[in-house]
């Protein structure tokens, strides 16, 4: 790929599965119409998905996926050893994501609802930069393909890239798209970060934040209006839990 | 002479999540052989405990990136039938709509992108694209560089000027050369276009390759398609948001449907080439005979809802569920093993086919016919060719659904919800096979107990068995390690399997 008639570096790049659906890799996959460019502009190392090549020799290791046995971790510190640059992608990378639901309950109770009397090897599920050092979050579930693919290029043109730093509500107003507490519903888009393009409100659905918080979130005017239109603390506390990225706030 | 062979694939590749082969025969006897899935559990069923209905789907739609929609699907279906809801018909055909088109991309990618390359003997499906591009990119340049050369001819002849280093080439005398760039470049193109092929066939079984290096293009259109059925339904393909416990929230508007009725239509001349490339592979020879298991189709093939049965005889009503999976848990595996009336038994495209063949599009029993699939196949490896079966089914069926909406004034989507305490049962066929989700609900909502059942984990002992067949058919004399382990790791990615599903 040339721009300018300028030879650009292919970043070499490898793509990990951890705790998750491994969704977000199939999104590398998706965009079927600048699927063919996206790989020509890189430089595929190992993504077992979807090849059996693998390798050692790359710079970008995109790992997928939370942490919720002894065994990722091991993994996990090898690749932080080998890889350059490492990016946590999907909310599951960057807070745990919907595992973390399952840290509400005790191991034993957990592996007694799904194993009975045959417990499985597990642990609290943590987000990858609560085991090794995340240089850069790309957060979403699934993670929004247009924005991997603006991440790739800049990593491509080395420029430095910047998320969003307003929350989904504004892309609502550009979809014109109907606010969802107008529909009754709960909503987090007054308080979480853009850059998806509000697909769910679009949808039908209220925001439930899997992009984690806006920069400089007005938590206390969220809590508001969620209550003044009848929503209790434990539904709201519940959608802040759901994907992770809110932990901590009340 | 007795063989000895090895076979150990620790995390298979080219597959949905992380499952180990081993594969021990001596002197000819099959000491081992064994498919493990060994990926980290994930407990969905602790996370729904308390769940409100209107999170459900939400929830166990992240069990898979795959088949998010077939989980949200079984999942608000298990909720309606706890709560007595029946949807608007126009709901129901969206659903199926959003179902079939998950059917097509889930397909599509995995008879392209994860099985055919073991056809091919290629690590993936990406390096065909490379070779292409790499070949036409040579081209391209060697063209610019004739066209600049017969540019500076011409320049010098007529006397505009020269270029740097070319300066003091002789004048042509007296040739005509305008005509010469048009047929170096045409030259060129041909040139390329049969280097093309030669070049992607060196690593590849010849036949159709090398007149039709387009077939990743044709995978990324079907799949493409697929995806944008979803996307206009479900509000986006991986992981919903349209389809909600009551219907479907936002309906997409007849224009819409209609162009998108236009794109299915295309897709004829895709899918036969897709047929004449699947003519071309060798499908290896071995049957194990079990049992089939999938929904039962009463006026159309089955995908959501309807009776449970095997090709066994077993006929039982969707809550009765339980009796037709039987899970219990193995040491060594993480998912659970289950069995019906035999020592196991196989969910997928393959059992849908067998047990429903006579409900199939006539497209789709055309190809079936073309590519020598006839129920009931007991040979694993034709998964695939069902799965193929199934995508021409899909398509020509999501035309019909199109026009009934169309014929239709779509109206209401959505039904209201009124809770209430009991149980709910869902089975829908994802494109892997049947998927149960079953949830007891309390007075307000909220789920008291869960249980998910997915394809892949009634399909993991059927593998695991498959396996030691499979390891005994092929021990014989000539058989190389590499080649067992090739036919091994085949045989798991012919049932597709969804590897984190199965560990939910």
């Amino acid at each position: 790929m040339k721009y300018l008639g300028i030879k650009q570096a292919k970043p070499k790049i490898a793509v990990f599965d951890f705790t998750s659906c491994e969704g977000c890799e199939l999104q590398l996959a998706n965009k079927e119409e600048t699927l063919a460019d996206f790989l020509t502009a890189i430089e595929v190392i190992s993504f077992r998905e979807v090849s059996s090549a693998s390798g050692d020799n790359y710079d970008i290791a995109l790992i997928e996926g939370a942490v919720s046995r002894k065994d990722e971790i091991e993994r996990l510190n090898k690749i932080r050893s080998i890889a350059k640059v490492l990016v946590a992608m999907g909310s599951c990378a960057c807070y745990g994501g919907v595992n973390k639901q399952k840290n509400a309950f005790s191991m034993e109770e957990v592996n007694k609802i799904v194993y009975g009397n045959k417990p499985k090897d597990t642990m609290p599920v943590k987000a990858i930069k609560d085991v090794v050092k995340v240089d850069l979050e790309i957060p979403g579930c699934p993670v929004s393909k247009d924005e991997v693919e603006r991440i790739v290029q800049m990593l491509v043109f080395e420029v430095p890239f910047k998320f969003p730093v307003y929350p989904v509500c504004v892309e609502c107003k550009q979809r014109l798209t109907v606010c969802r507490f107008e529909k009754g519903e709960m909503c987090m888009g007054s308080i979480t970060r853009a850059g998806c393009n509000a697909p769910c409100p679009a949808g039908g659905l209220g925001c439930w934040g899997c992009r984690g918080p806006a920069s400089d979130p007005n938590y206390e005017e969220f809590f508001t209006i969620a209550r003044s239109r009848g929503f209790s603390d434990q539904e709201i506390t519940e959608r802040l839990n759901f994907f992770g990225g809110f932990e901590g706030v009340k | 002479m007795k063989v000895d062979l090895n076979v150990d694939v620790h995390h298979l590749t080219r597959v949905e999540g992380h499952g180990n082969i081993k594969v021990r025969v001596e002197k000819g006897e099959v000491k081992e052989a064994r498919w493990d899935v060994v990926e980290t559990p994930r407990y969905f069923e602790a996370m729904l405990k308390g769940k409100h209905y209107s999170a459900a789907g939400i929830l166990t739609a992240r069990i898979c990136g795959i088949c998010s929609i077939g989980h949200c699907l079984a999942s608000i279906r298990a909720s309606e039938d706890a709560f007595g809801i029946t949807i608007p018909d126009a709901a129901k055909k969206l659903r199926m709509l959003a179902k079939h088109g998950e059917t097509l991309q889930s397909h599509v990618l995995h008879l392209f992108f994860l099985a055919a390359p073991d056809f091919f003997n290629l690590p993936n499906a990406i390096s065909l694209l490379e070779k292409e591009t790499m070949v036409y990119d040579l081209a391209r340049r060697m063209r610019s560089l004739a066209g600049n050369l017969v540019e500076n001819a011409v320049r010098q002849k007529s006397g505009l000027g020269t270029i740097k280093g070319m300066g003091r080439a002789v004048p042509s005398q007296g040739t005509d050369v305008s005509g010469l760039k048009d047929e170096l470049e045409n030259t060129l193109f041909d040139l390329a276009d049969t280097l093309a092929p030669e070049i992607i066939g060196l690593s590849i079984v010849k036949p159709l390759m090398q007149k039709k290096p387009e077939i990743v293009h044709i995978a990324r259109r079907l799949k493409g398609l697929g995806n944008k059925i979803c996307d206009v339904v479900a509000g986006r393909t991986t992981h919903p948001v349209s389809l909600q416990v009551g219907g479907v929230a936002v309906e997409p508007g007849k224009s819409t449907l209609a162009s998108l009725r236009e794109e299915l239509k295309a897709t004829a001349n895709d899918l036969a080439m897709t047929v004449e490339l699947f003519k071309t592979f060798n499908i290896p020879d071995f049957v194990r005979e079990t049992e089939f298991v999938s929904l039962k189709g009463v006026d159309e093939y089955p995908f959501i809802g309807g009776n449970l049965i095997s090709s066994d005889g077993v006929d039982k009503p969707e809550r009765d569920y339980l009796a037709m999976t039987n899970e219990f848990v193995d040491d060594n595996n993480t998912s659970k093993w289950c069995k019906l009336s035999r020592d196991s038994f196989a969910v997928g495209a393959l059992a849908r086919f067998n047990n429903n063949y006579d409900l199939l599009h006539p497209e789709a029993k055309k190809v079936a016919s073309v590519l020598g699939l006839k129920p009931v196949n007991h040979n694993p490896f034709m998964n695939n060719v069902a799965q193929l079966v199934e995508t021409a089914h899909v398509v020509y069926e999501s035309i019909r659904y199109i026009d009934e909406l169309l014929d239709s004034d779509l109206g209401q989507t959505m039904t209201p919800v009124a809770p209430k305490a009991g149980l709910g049962v869902g089975a829908v066929e994802v494109p892997r096979g049947i998927l149960y989700h079953s949830y007891e609900y309390d007075k307000n909502g909220r789920i008291v107990r869960a249980n998910c059942i997915i394809p892949t984990t009634q399909n993991n002992l059927n593998i695991h068995l498959d396996m030691k067949a499979l390891a005994k058919h092929f021990a014989m004399e000539g058989m190389t390690d590499k080649q067992l382990e090739l036919l091994c790791s085949m045989l798991v990615r012919a049932y597709d399997p969804c590897i984190s599903c199965s560990v939910h």
